[in-house]
């Protein structure tokens, strides 16, 4: 069975490290909103209504024209999965949070190898989404694309000739469409040149998110470009500004990891050697400390500084070090301080097990 | 001291920024707010507030500020397939339905404008309820291109062209006619 699969394997091909450009562009997504022509949007849906359209979009999924575009679907009611269950497919990117409120109304859908999915009864009826490792935009369009018309050779569309496809909220109006890239720039952020030039990108129509302490660097260097228009773009040309923007900043942040070898060759070594000692060693670790080493040693390994451990596995250690991962691996409730000590031995081991092949 | 905007009890030390067309938006949370946000959503991190920062966009447009003539509030000011009031739409920034986008779409347009630079869409197109959507973008695209053979001195491609728009408008018109007839005869 997939879903258990899905559940129990913390590994998910976007992940893998395997796309283009994939030593700073961890993944790609390109989500899109669809809404069915004959019912409120989800938010004034009666519990009934919610029931017609994860059934209206099972039939679709279940369809010739789908299978033949897409592949083999799988239809999850949320409220058949158990709660960490349910937060395990948040933590791996299959689903966004708001799918975990009013659960009991929602589904989502998975292609076997997690790179389709489509989360139901979110803000939009459908919110179909592609994710795919490295810089693989065009691709996760294409893919996302197929699927869309083979679920509208069975669905009606709420479409409007002029605005396009209607959404709940007014700002998706248009294509519907949400591309993304995740960036690991910690090159940026040590020379000290993040903030002008996340500033200078946010002025071209995108939106960038990360997370910052004050006056110190971003936890993980992990930061989210999406366009923020949606309407007057056709999707390709959506895709194709994000795609020039992001190999703007690759060569900005190749550029920056240059400068720090060469000119701060014993501190970089340093702050990676580091990152690395203590997480083979550490016992206890908080998920911020997890995020900021395993950053540290990612750059190590992008650097050839450290060898013997794939770049991947330190994707797959931040989502497994996640907290539904770990109860669900620990197979029990966790308190607080036995997650951080859960955290550091999984890690060990993991890095142990990585460095004996 | 600057408490947390989340749990409004501990003081807050981190700020979660998001960046939009220069604008920042700055949300202060506590050490463990932060945390738990960012356990719930490592890297996919959630847009923040983003309804509420469209409610104040659309709450302005519903409210044009106090200068210049006061506009009376429109009457019957709500959604007739949903019943979604404006008053709802304002605080809420979700429409209710499809056809909500028919009683409150010309109030929404400065707000598209502003947002997205444009009121028309300009991407795909669905292909079984698309309809003539479909083929007008595609005579929009060939008549582009048409104009760039000419510009390239490419005149026989430029005939092609024109022929093939051609033919597209008279499956347009005689769609049209079709439909115009069907209307009569109801
Ligand atoms: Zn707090
Ligand atoms: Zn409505």
């Amino acid at each position: 069975m997939p879903l258990k699969e899905t559940l129990n394997n913390a590994h998910s091909h976007w992940m893998d490290g395997s796309g283009p450009e994939a030593d700073i562009v961890i993944s790609s997504r390109v989500r899109v909103a669809r809404n069915l022509a004959q019912l409120p949007f989800p938010h004034l849906l009666s519990p009934q209504q919610a029931g017609q359209v994860i059934d209206a979009v099972r039939a679709a999924a279940d369809s010739a024209a789908v299978r033949e575009k897409a592949g083999e679907l799988t239809v999850i009611r949320m409220n058949e999965l158990t709660p960490v269950d349910r937060q395990i497919l948040v933590e791996k990117h299959l689903i966004s949070p708001d799918l975990l409120e009013d659960f009991e109304r929602k589904a989502v859908v998975l292609r076997e190898d997690e790179v389709l999915s489509v989360m139901i009864n979110e803000e939009d009826h459908l919110r179909l989404q592609c994710l795919l490792p490295g810089l693989q935009l065009n691709e996760a369009w294409q893919l996302v694309n197929a699927l869309d018309d083979g679920l509208e050779a069975t669905l009606d569309y709420a479409f409007d000739e002029k605005l396009g496809y209607l959404t709940a909220c007014p700002t998706n109006v248009g294509t519907g469409m949400r591309a993304s890239v995740m960036l690991h720039l910690p090159g940026l952020v040590l020379v000290n040149q993040i903030r002008g030039v996340l500033a200078a990108i946010s002025k071209l129509g995108l939106t960038v998110r990360g997370l910052y302490g004050e006056g110190t660097e971003a936890a993980g260097n992990l930061f989210q470009i999406s366009n923020q228009i949606t309407l007057g773009q056709a999707e390709e040309d959506i895709v194709a500004g994000l795609i020039s923007v992001t190999r703007q900043l690759l060569g900005q942040e190749r550029a920056a990891r240059e400068a720090l070898s060469r000119e701060r060759k014993e501190q970089l070594a340093d702050r990676v050697g580091r990152a690395y000692g203590v997480l083979k060693h550490a016992c206890i670790m908080s998920s911020e400390e997890a995020m900021r080493l395993l950053s540290d040693l990612r750059l190590g390994i992008n650097l050839e500084m450290i060898k013997n451990i794939p770049a991947s596995l330190i994707t797959e250690l931040i989502v497994l070090t996640r907290p539904a991962f770990l109860v669900h691996a620990a197979g029990r409730e966790l308190s607080p301080v036995e997650r951080d000590v859960y955290r550091a031995k999984l890690i060990r081991r993991k890095i142990a097990a990585a460095q004996q092949c | 001291m600057m408490e947390c905007e989340r749990c409004h009890q501990r003081p807050a030390v981190i700020f979660l920024t998001e960046i939009t067309n220069g604008q920042k938006r700055t949300m202060r949370l506590c050490e463990q707010c932060a945390r738990e946000i960012q356990a719930e959503s490592f890297g996919f991190l959630p847009q923040i507030d983003l309804h509420n920062f469209l409610a104040g966009l659309l709450h302005n447009e519903f409210n044009p500020p106090a200068s210049g003539p006061a506009e009376p509030p429109a009457a019957g000011a709500r959604c007739e397939a949903c019943g979604l009031t404006e008053a709802q739409f304002a605080r809420q920034g979700l429409l209710g339905c499809g056809e909500c986008y028919k009683y409150f779409g010309e109030r929404l347009e400065p707000v598209f404008r502003r947002i997205h630079g444009t009121t028309c869409h300009a991407g795909k197109v669905p292909e079984r309820t698309g309809g003539r959507v479909k083929v007008v973008n595609r005579i929009e695209r060939l008549k582009l291109e048409m104009k760039e053979a000419i510009n390239r001195e490419e005149f026989e491609r430029a005939a092609q062209l024109r022929d093939s728009i051609r033919e597209l408008e008279k499956e347009l018109q005689q769609e049209d006619q079709a439909h115009a007839s069907e209307r009569n005869s109801e």
